[in-house]
């Protein structure tokens, strides 16, 4: 016997190894239950992350905009008042104020990473007799691929642009039959006009945005939107995307701007992934309520199977305590058996899902990101969901009286 | 009193208390054990033998009267100190041996100091060993209690009771279980150890060639005790 190991813990592995078949039972069952929490854990959890980073990587996570402009009523309301009719303001393309000195500001704040002014407004380009409405968007470069991965989005050409280039879509191009250095004849509602040269075409993996959106220097789009000198919008990037609403909050009390945190203009898709996640929480404690169930049922069972043994335990003086503990630990060596079990079973599963679920041009539908903390996790909680199911049969072990229990 | 193992004075034990069905058990027992002394307890069954024995081996309460262990007075210690001392003091052999299938012989005769310590040492180990020795089987020390005869595990049973070197030893009925040969030997070895050691026994038994060969035997009828024969 290990001098090292407590009386308790020798007792509970002699027990779990003289009952082997019930014990193999119950860990394999425990490894099942975990391996299906660890298993779907991982692909829900890989999946919102890969979601996640998808709806990141397009879009900033806070957009800053010049305030909304509302008609100013010339009848005050008063005690004689009958009915006053205000009507909604046209909304005027306009320059958020002193956008030079925000950005500036912004740019200093320790939770912002990326800020990126834009010129944008609608358009039309034309090529022979065909027109197409657009989206011009004004950006400086380099700030702005730091928010929106511009780069990593190209197929032809380079996301490198100066004063007469512009950045299109892969269907826009494809619409208007255009190529990379193919001239564009963009012009706006007011009759300005300009010929760019197209530098490259990216594919943001939605087609709207391909069709619609064309990507030019703040500077070009400035003349082209009516907005020189102006932007109409900053984009802004922090640190913990998470922090947006309150981020923009403070913006808004600030600086006399509108703020839109992506939290809110996702509002829909972070229902779905709280539905998701509220459903897989609900399957992970099914999952887990059965599995200590199964502890639970099988310890109870060896609690009658060893009545007389606890009875002569307690006549050579074990406490209750020491009963308590015994059966405390059986249920902990179960859950920890189970849960390693359980974590090499899902690693398997995730193997062989990594293999099968693919995309038809063979890719991985998304990452499969495990982290060592969900297997430390998972141990300790198997652990923990052990002992606590082992507690109710542990403490009538206890209980038993040692004159009853010896008599069997 | 130096000497004194054992003082009951006018033990009762009763059942359903306070109930239309209120059975008394025991009718006020005064019983003395010296140090060193071998008694038989004998009586017919449903004299009130064994719970006699469950309260002596402070496995139960009685309903009044005093117990003392080597004279400390146990009717005011709670279930931790009545374990405790039970552990400490009282060794237990019983009719079905009650080795723990799960351990080896030694590590069978170990338990009550593991239960006692919690931890296991080299101390504990020879000390096991040495009554292996004692009841002759220390080529059986590591085998599972379930290889082993009938004989063997009672001889195991008793070397286990005596492990932590108790005042008295509670034998219900240790060989009660045995053919004759592996009864005599089981009985020679608890009489020499009491010779060898000074251990005190109280041994129940149905048997009364057994019963003679003891120093003293007390008889239990209806829940009395009807003097020493």
């Amino acid at each position: 016997m290990n001098s090292n190991i407590p009386f308790e813990v020798t007792a509970a592995v002699r027990f779990l190894r003289e009952g082997i078949l019930q014990t193999l039972l119950i860990v394999v069952g425990v490894a099942v239950g975990v391996s299906v929490i660890v298993f779907m854990s991982a692909l829900i959890n890989s999946l919102q992350s890969n979601l996640m980073a998808r709806v990141l990587s397009g879009q900033a996570q806070i957009v800053l905009s010049p305030p909304k402009q509302s008609a100013r009523p010339m009848l005050q309301l008063g005690p004689n008042s009958v009915v006053r009719v205000v009507q909604t303001r046209v909304q005027q393309q306009t320059s958020i104020d002193q956008w030079i000195k925000l950005r500036t500001i912004l740019s200093q704040m320790p939770e912002i990473n990326a800020v990126s002014p834009m010129a944008s407004g609608a358009a039309l380009i034309t090529r022979g007799s065909a027109t197409r409405s657009i989206s011009l968007l004004g950006i400086d470069p380099d700030n702005y691929y730091r928010i929106v991965n511009i780069p990593a989005d190209m197929v032809e050409g380079t996301s490198r642009i100066s004063g007469q280039d512009a950045l299109i879509g892969k269907d826009l191009a494809e619409d208007i039959g255009l190529r990379t250095g193919d001239k564009l004849h963009v012009s706006n509602a007011s009759g300005t006009n300009r010929t760019l040269t197209i530098s490259g075409i990216f594919d943001l993996g939605n087609k709207g945005a391909n069709l619609r959106n064309v990507i030019v220097t703040l500077n070009t789009a400035q003349g082209l939107v009516d907005l020189v000198g102006g932007v109409s919008s900053i984009d802004v990037n922090l640190n913990d995307a998470y922090a947006a609403d309150a981020v923009a909050d403070r913006i808004v009390s600030a600086h006399a701007v509108k703020a839109d945190s992506w939290i809110k203009t996702n509002a829909q898709f972070f229902t779905a992934m709280n539905a998701q996640t509220i459903s897989m929480t609900t399957i992970r404690l099914s999952v887990a309520l059965s599995v200590a169930l199964g502890i639970a049922s099988v310890l109870v069972v060896s609690v009658v199977q060893r009545t007389k043994e606890i009875g002569i335990l307690r006549a050579m003086g074990a406490s209750q305590g020491q009963v308590l503990r015994l059966f405390l630990v059986q249920g902990g060596i179960v859950g920890l058996l189970g849960s390693i079990g359980g974590v090499l079973l899902a690693r398997l599963m995730l193997v062989f899902w990594v293999l099968l679920a693919r995309n038809p041009d063979g890719t991985n539908f998304f990452a499969i990101d495990i982290t060592p903390a969900i297997y430390a996790w998972t141990a300790v909680l198997a652990t923990a969901a052990g002992i606590l199911a082992a507690a109710v049969p542990a403490i009538n072990a206890a209980r038993l009286d040692p004159v009853v229990a010896i008599r069997g | 009193m130096a000497d004194q193992v054992l003082n009951l004075k006018d033990i009762r034990k009763a059942y359903n208390i306070d109930t239309e069905v209120e059975t008394e058990i025991l009718h006020g027992i005064d019983l003395n054990l010296n140090k060193g002394e071998f008694c038989a307890l004998i009586g017919p069954s449903g004299s009130g033998k064994s719970t006699l024995l469950n309260i002596i081996g402070l496995l139960d309460r009685p309903t009044s009267g005093t117990l003392a262990i080597e004279g400390r007075d146990t009717g005011a210690l709670n279930d931790t100190e009545l374990t405790k001392l039970r552990g400490q003091r009282i060794g237990f052999v019983f009719q079905y041996h009650h080795l723990i299938a799960a351990f080896t012989a030694l590590e069978n005769v170990m338990m009550p100091m593991l239960v006692q310590r919690g931890f296991a040492d080299a101390a504990m180990q020879q000390r096991a060993e040495y009554l292996l020795a004692q009841v002759g089987l220390t080529k059986w020390q590591n085998n599972s209690s379930q290889n082993m005869s009938g004989g063997q595990q009672q001889r195991v049973a008793i070397a286990r009771a005596l492990a932590v070197n108790p005042a008295l030893v509670l034998a219900d009925e240790p060989t009660g279980n045995l053919d004759t040969k592996s009864a005599e030997t089981a009985f020679d070895l608890m009489r020499e150890v009491n010779t060898t050691n000074g251990t005190t026994f109280l041994i129940v038994t149905h048997n009364m060639s057994l019963a003679k060969r003891c120093d003293r035997t007390i008889e239990v009828i209806d829940g009395a005790i009807h003097g020493a024969v």
